[in-house]
């Protein structure tokens, strides 16, 4: 009895999500920055062969940029935000304004059934989308350079896979959270938009004023004030998901990639060497991994628990 | 004998401001039960305690004798609800949203699908059930209400408002298809609301809610005769001609208090029975009456007589 309110909800609410107008809008315009840099960045390869190593030459497809374009991967950082978004933004306000809400919950569910009916079924059309979105890649890599990923490629692709979702997740939850805190569904649009834009620009540009101030460059700098500066600078911006999620999934799709710290001219040099291990990546990011994941809890957990608290009526 | 619902001093504060005060409030099982009051009385607050969709800020509220609070799923798989106001998914056709209620009833899609027809079909939107809801009238809206109700096999029902904003017809449609609903199928229903004459119609019961209290109960009869009782009561006397001084004479009787005249009928408000002098009256002025009658309260007057009480 207690599962099937789960249900229910869960099913109702991915067949509405498919069939939303902001979802398809959204979908389309993901698959085609995936179609158009996946392109772009195969015909770089095919071009300049010798350049590439061809080792995990298909996670490269994910995070080369070309001069024309930046990476899938950091696409992806701004529009999975948008997702996440969407389906979150009116999931709680817009069942008090529909006046839907006393019909479904006195119904023999228990209240959190709805919450959490809403919350799996979105995350559960993010990873379709994202899975959907990887297999379109597949299959036009297929086509242009006719590679198919191998054994560990795929693990790795497999953990780029749930950092999106995660990533996607906490704006789930961020924008279910002001769905819950405010009635009105512009009201909690334009404040999920507002964290969105704030994360991702804003914070950038905040974190380069702040290391100016507080490590000025001058004229006759040291490395050492250089390092400083970034270091801040990385510092404040690692407050971002999408730092967070940016460091993470590069780590994972670049088995060569020792260190998340600037790198200078000649320590990279000696740092060529052997891939890393998918777990040996995976311990670099950990910290990055581990945030996001609490980040997108502890955005639902406040909202489950103020959802639970609140009055049925609006007024 | 165990009553359908029953509350214990059931009270709700929202922030210290008073919606609902030691209610005590008894349904038994079968009738049809009227709420009345006017707006802010404390209807909807009491009903969503019965539902244990707010929690009380004291006493306790019992449905078939499961505690609402404790016990809300048990309260909510036997007791029909159509909130004042619902809304529906627009996107949903009709028979969509009665299989989405149906299975957060737990009840299987293969169950449900007759069901369904059937229920459309009682009310009467069995034509219409491929329609989204986004395209139905407010009282189309209003009966597939009715229908997500129904679907549940409910003992027991709560409409709040269920005609607020349908044209007489509808109304009358609607108030038709809950008693039938009743009737048939044995179901206590508990109505909420302002509309005097629909309660009059077809509640067997009535509580008069004002400020949160319970001011009144009872038949419509013996609402009528408490007020009667204790205060007034009318007369309405058909005479064969209306002589010019009638009215006048009637007025200096002891005990009347109001005479107004329209043709040939005069109505008189007193405070005793005056039949008997308002005849001598008459026949002395040099006419005859035709027929005396003492006049029930509506319930209009039964209403509003509380309210200058309470
Ligand atoms: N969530 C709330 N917060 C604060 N006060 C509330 C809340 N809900 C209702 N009230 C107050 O409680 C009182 C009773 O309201 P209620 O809705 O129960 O009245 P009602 O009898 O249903 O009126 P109506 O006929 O307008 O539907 C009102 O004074 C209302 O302002
Ligand atoms: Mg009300």
């Amino acid at each position: 009895m207690k599962v099937s309110g789960v249900f229910a909800v869960f099913w109702k609410e991915l067949a509405d999500n498919f069939g939303s107008r902001r979802f398809l809008i959204l979908f389309i315009l993901i698959s085609l920055i995936g179609v158009f840099t996946t392109y772009l960045s195969s015909q770089a390869i095919v071009a300049k062969p010798a350049e590439t190593p061809t080792e995990f030459l298909f996670l490269r497809l994910f995070t080369s940029q070309t001069q024309s374009l930046p990476s899938f991967v950091s696409f992806l950082g701004f529009f999975a935000p948008l997702l996440g978004i969407i389906f979150g933004f009116d999931a709680i306000n817009s069942e008090h304004s529909r006046g839907t809400m006393s019909l479904v919950l006195s119904q023999p569910i228990f209240r959190d059934s709805l919450i959490n009916g809403k919350f799996l079924s979105s995350l559960a059309t993010i990873a379709i989308t994202f899975a959907s979105i990887i297999l379109i890649v597949f299959g036009l890599d297929l086509r242009l350079l006719g590679i198919l990923p191998e054994g560990p490629e795929l693990s790795r692709l497999a953990v780029f896979f749930v950092m999106s979702i995660i990533y996607a997740g906490f704006y789930l939850s961020l924008g279910i959270l002001f769905s819950v805190l405010f009635r009105r569904t512009t009201t909690s649009a334009l404040t999920s938009m507002a964290v969105w834009f704030f994360f991702t620009f804003f914070l950038y540009m905040l974190a380069n004023v702040i290391a100016d101030y507080t490590v000025p460059i001058t004229q006759e700098v040291t490395e050492e004030v250089i390092l400083k500066h970034t270091r801040v600078q990385a510092m404040i911006m690692r407050f971002s998901p999408m730092t967070l999620y940016g460091e993470s999934v590069n780590v994972v799709l670049n088995p060569s990639v020792r260190t998340l710290g600037p790198i200078f001219s000649e320590a990279s040099e000696e740092l060529i060497p052997a891939p890393l291990s998918l777990s040996q990546s995976l311990l670099i990011v950990w910290p990055q991994f581990v945030s996001l994941i609490a980040l997108m809890l502890i955005c639902f957990s406040v909202s489950y628990i103020v959802f639970m608290k609140q009055e049925i009526r609006s007024i | 004998m165990e009553w359908v619902v029953e509350t214990r001093e059931l009270s709700k504060f929202y922030n210290g401001v008073k919606a609902v005060e030691k209610l005590n409030l008894r349904i038994r099982e079968g009738e049809i039960y009227g709420l009345l009051g006017p707006n802010g009385a404390g209807k909807t607050t009491t009903i969503l305690m019965l539902l244990g969709l707010t929690e009380p800020t004291s006493g306790r509220a019992l449905v078939y004798g499961y505690n609402s609070t404790t016990e809300p799923l048990k309260v909510k798989r036997i007791t029909g609800y159509l909130p004042e106001n619902v809304g529906f998914y627009e996107d949903l056709t009709a028979r969509e949203t009665l299989r989405y209620i149906a299975r957060l009833n737990g009840i299987p899609d293969k169950e449900s699908s007759s069901k369904i027809d059937e229920v459309l079909k009682s009310v009467g939107l069995s034509e219409v059930s491929e329609r989204e809801v986004g395209k139905f009238s407010r009282g189309m809206t209003q009966r597939l209400g009715i229908a997500t109700v129904l679907i549940k096999h409910p003992k027991f029902v709560i409409l709040d408002e269920p005609t607020t904003g349908i044209d007489p017809e509808g109304a009358s449609h609607i108030l038709d298809l809950i008693v039938k609903m009743s009737r048939e199928q044995n179901i206590t229903v508990l109505l909420s609301s302002h509309l005097l004459h629909q309660v009059q119609r077809i509640c067997d019961r009535v509580g008069i809610v004002s400020e949160g209290h319970l001011v009144g109960e009872g038949s419509i009869e013996q609402l009528g005769r408490e007020i009667a009782g204790k205060e007034q009561t009318f007369l309405e006397v058909q005479v064969e001609e209306l002589m010019p001084n009638i009215a006048n004479s009637i007025r200096k009787i002891e005990g009347v208090k109001e005479v107004r005249s329209s043709g040939n009928l005069l109505s008189i408000r007193c405070d005793r029975d005056v039949r008997r002098q308002v005849s001598k009256v008459i026949v002395d002025s040099g006419t005859l009456p035709l027929q005396i009658r003492s006049r029930d309260y509506t319930l209009e007057e039964i209403y509003i007589r509380y309210f200058q009480r309470g």
